[in-house]
């Protein structure tokens, strides 16, 4: 078993907190398809689509039959850990912090052997299970774990080091009045968070999900992240105690361009869902980026919650999936400014939810438990591309096979 | 009629070891540039009168051996860049024996040659391969200690190896290391020392480990009646090999690509195990050079640990292995390691290898090993060279 993780000690602020620092990142385009499956939580490898032999590492060229369509696919993560070690010395600054490393030699029952990092519960010559999670550079590694789960699991330090687990962490949810934020807030508070701070704009008006988030012991902050000032008030006395933060501030109305009159609400959509985020990161991001190597409870995650519509449009809510697209769009300009700190964005696309504006929709909807179920499992496992429910997940498969295909179909109009 | 045409009428001389430097603000430019000239003074020769040239080298980016005659004034006809690491100096040899043999060169240099400054380990590591960044630099960044704990760690679950057997070559080779003025370790090694030395990535320790540093190493290949003719010692080759991505479903190395063309070597040079004077092994961690015992033929898969138990490794022993120390205890200058035991063994078979002499030597076996490209090492070379005496 993994010792249990011990709640972090009360900073010593004579003390230098741990620059950020993170393992290699440099791969080829091929060994990029590992970091895509690892963002989505897959464990896949290039499969001859020719042979079908299994490669790794990853190639240009299949080594059997020198056929280059080579696809990923997803495939079995079982095999035999046949030989491992423990590094005591090495030149990487990010390694030389967590040292000894536990390295190992992998024989797939596929075939190929691979070298990956070892949990600490994997005994030599036993069966393992490889995960393809991403690592504090972003890119997908492969960790050897053990067949059957262990005690306290999740806390062997290697493996939490590539997860953003929100156990002993603390976390900001940006907005109390979004109906998700109570399920949110009980989640993380069942996954162990520390400690959970809800922003709340607009403090004199009444909200029906206040009760609720009460009775969670969460703390509640002024915030409007439409109030550049707001935000940044809260970021210089928060920032530094903020380790996993949720985005799920939202403005919504139905619609397409045709079918409102003005850019009213396209104004309110923008300045929350999309200026909203830049405002927030804007404030919070440094703190965040300068406490990723801050031991148990470093700052790990920032979380999008995002429509699924956001990856391809349609006249329902088009104006609305707009600034979510905007909003997508930020996420990925994040994505390479957070990187060099190892902070990890991770996107949580949501088909139509349970709330008022998504009433006129057809099921399947989104519950508000099932998102933050979602959204913790996806800390967890360290993801960077969530897809909650039926509809966001049918919309991605689609989104990969062709997003030409996905746009007429979902612009296809009704019936004339 | 033999699979192999021999080398009959070519020769090896003019071996040349520029003393290693553990750091040096030098470039690989320069530390070529030593050991070919000295080759060539041994010789009488200058630079334009060799019409053959070939390098090894790691930190001579963004040159290859096309910036190198430019740069070093030499207009040869035949010119290669061996990028074999530990297998360079063994494949330099024989691409080298052809070239002369077929008359497309008539005196061929030989060198390899790196720089080390405070940083080009670390920088070396990063730019090694693209297997290398995409599949192992990513696992702890521990570089070849790491490919090597494990292909030991392995070794000893598969053969009963233990520290002690792999601590006993350490010990041989720098007792031989004394004996050579070159050799960066000064210092006596016990068992002792070799056991209780810091760990680096386990089973392997400091003494396990070569210590990277800047050198050159030179020879020259050319006819037999060129060599007697400027009066140089000389020695014969009597069969060669080389062997690249040997054995690519073991799931670990174990085993190089010397077995493929063991039998080949020896029936080319027409002898046996046992009639090697001396045996250079490429010895960048003991458990290779035990693999490339057992796969030279001079025990079965597996009985090295056990073969060496019973033998003595140092000059005066009976089993004379790396004879000025090897990597372990002289240093490893980048690719020169890969050529190291081959100017040594040039050395002991001409009878010119002073305080590392062993007595009578006359036939030695040179083996090299290179390149972790992923998980193990890709190539594998060996060759049999005779003195005259
Ligand atoms: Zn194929």
């Amino acid at each position: 078993m993994s010792d249990p993780l011990q709640p972090p000690l009360k900073k010593n602020p004579q003390k230098r907190t741990v620059s950020p620092t993170r393992p290699p990142e440099g791969r080829s385009r091929a060994a990029l398809g590992l970091t895509a499956a690892a963002a989505e939580g897959r464990f896949a490898l290039q499969c001859c689509a020719e042979c079908g032999a299994v490669q790794y590492p990853p190639r240009d060229a299949c080594s059997t039959c020198l056929s280059t369509e080579l696809p990923w696919r997803d495939v079995s993560p079982k095999g035999t850990l046949i030989a491992d070690t423990f590094i005591r010395a090495t030149t990487s600054l990010y390694f030389r912090d967590r040292l000894p490393w536990r390295t190992g030699t992998v024989q797939l029952d596929l075939g190929p052997s691979v070298i990956c990092h070892v949990h600490g519960d994997c005994e030599k010559g036993a069966r393992v299970v490889l995960l393809n999670r991403l690592d504090r550079a972003g890119q997908g590694v492969l960790i050897a774990t053990p067949e059957k789960r262990t005690p306290n699991m999740q806390d062997d330090p290697q493996l939490r080091a590539m997860s953003s687990d929100p156990n002993y962490r603390r976390v900001l949810i940006t907005d109390a009045r979004t109906p998700n934020a109570p399920a949110l807030a009980k989640a993380l508070r069942t996954a162990g968070a520390a400690h959970v701070f809800v922003g709340e704009g607009e403090t004199w008006r009444p909200y029906p999900e206040r009760a609720a988030l009460e009775s969670l012991g969460v703390e509640f902050l002024p915030l409007d992240v439409t109030d550049t000032s707001s935000v940044n008030r809260m970021a210089a006395e928060y920032g530094s105690k903020v380790d996993i933060l949720i985005n799920n501030a939202r403005f919504l109305r139905p619609g397409g361009v045709l079918a409102r009159g003005d850019t009213g609400f396209a104004r309110d959509e923008i300045e929350v869902n999309y200026l909203g985020l830049m405002r927030l990161a804007q404030a919070f991001g440094p703190a965040m980026c300068a406490r990723t190597g801050d031991g148990v409870n470093s700052a790990v995650a920032w979380v999008n919650i995002l429509a699924a519509t956001s990856l391809s449009n349609s006249p329902e809510m088009g104006c609305f999936s707009a600034s979510q697209s905007a909003a997508r769009a930020l996420s990925q300009s994040l994505r390479g400014e957070f990187r060099s700190a190892g902070l990890r964005v991770m996107n949580t696309y949501v088909g139509p939810t349970e709330d008022d504006w998504h009433q006129p929709l057809p099921p399947p909807k989104v519950t508000a438990n099932a998102l933050a179920r979602d959204v913790i499992k996806g800390l967890t496992d360290g993801l960077e591309d969530v897809y909650c429910g039926d509809v966001a997940k049918d919309m991605a498969d689609k989104y990969r096979r062709d997003p030409k295909v996905l746009e007429r179909e979902l612009t296809m109009g009704g019936e004339a | 009629m033999a699979r192999r045409q021999g080398y009959d009428g070519v020769v090896v001389t003019a071996p040349v070891s520029v003393p290693y430097e553990r750091y040096s603000i030098e470039t690989a430019h320069w530390w070529i540039a030593r050991a070919l000239r000295a080759s060539l003074q041994a010789a009488g020769l200058k630079p334009l009168e060799i019409d053959g040239f070939t390098v090894s080298s790691f930190t001579l980016s963004p040159d290859t051996a096309v910036g190198l005659t430019q740069h070093l004034g030499l207009c040869p006809r035949w010119l290669d860049h061996i990028p074999m690491g530990g297998a360079s100096g063994v494949v330099a040899l024989r691409r080298a024996a052809r070239a002369v043999q077929a008359g497309d060169a008539d005196i061929v240099a030989c060198v390899a040659g790196d720089t080390n400054h405070i940083d080009s380990f670390r920088t070396l590591l990063s730019g090694f391969s693209r297997f290398a960044s995409d599949a192992s630099y990513p696992y702890g960044f521990g570089g070849p200690n790491v490919n090597f704990a494990l292909l030991t760690d392995r070794y000893m679950q598969e053969f009963n190896a233990t520290r002690e057997d792999f601590g006993r070559i350490c010990v041989a080779q720098r007792d031989n290391a004394l004996r050579y003025p070159n050799a960066m370790m000064k210092k006596p090694l016990t068992l002792e020392d070799y056991l209780n030395a810091r760990a680096i990535a386990d089973p392997i320790a400091l003494f396990d480990c070569v210590m990277p540093c800047a050198g050159s190493e030179a020879f020259l290949v050319m006819r037999e009646d060129e060599a007697i003719k400027r009066d140089l010692p000389f020695a014969r080759i009597k069969g060669t090999i080389e062997r690249h991505n040997a054995h690519a479903s073991d799931p670990i190395q174990l085993r190089g690509g010397w077995t493929l063309d063991v039998d080949d070597l020896y029936d080319m040079a027409g002898c046996a195990p046992t009639d090697m004077d001396l045996v250079q092994t490429y010895d960048d961690y003991p458990v290779i050079s035990m693999m490339q015992i057992e796969d030279l033929g001079f025990c079965e898969k597996g009985g090295a640990p056990e073969f060496l138990r019973s033998r003595d490794m140092t000059v005066t022993g009976d089993f004379p292995h790396n004879t000025n120390g090897g990597q372990l205890s002289a240093g490893q200058a980048g690719a020169a390691g890969g050529f190291i035991g081959l100017v040594e063994a040039i050395r002991q078979v001409t009878g010119t290898a002073a305080g590392t002499q062993v007595k009578d030597a006359r036939r030695a076996l040179v083996s090299g090993f290179g390149m972790i490209n992923y998980d193990r090492g890709v190539c594998s070379s060996a060759a049999i060279l005779e003195g005259t005496a």
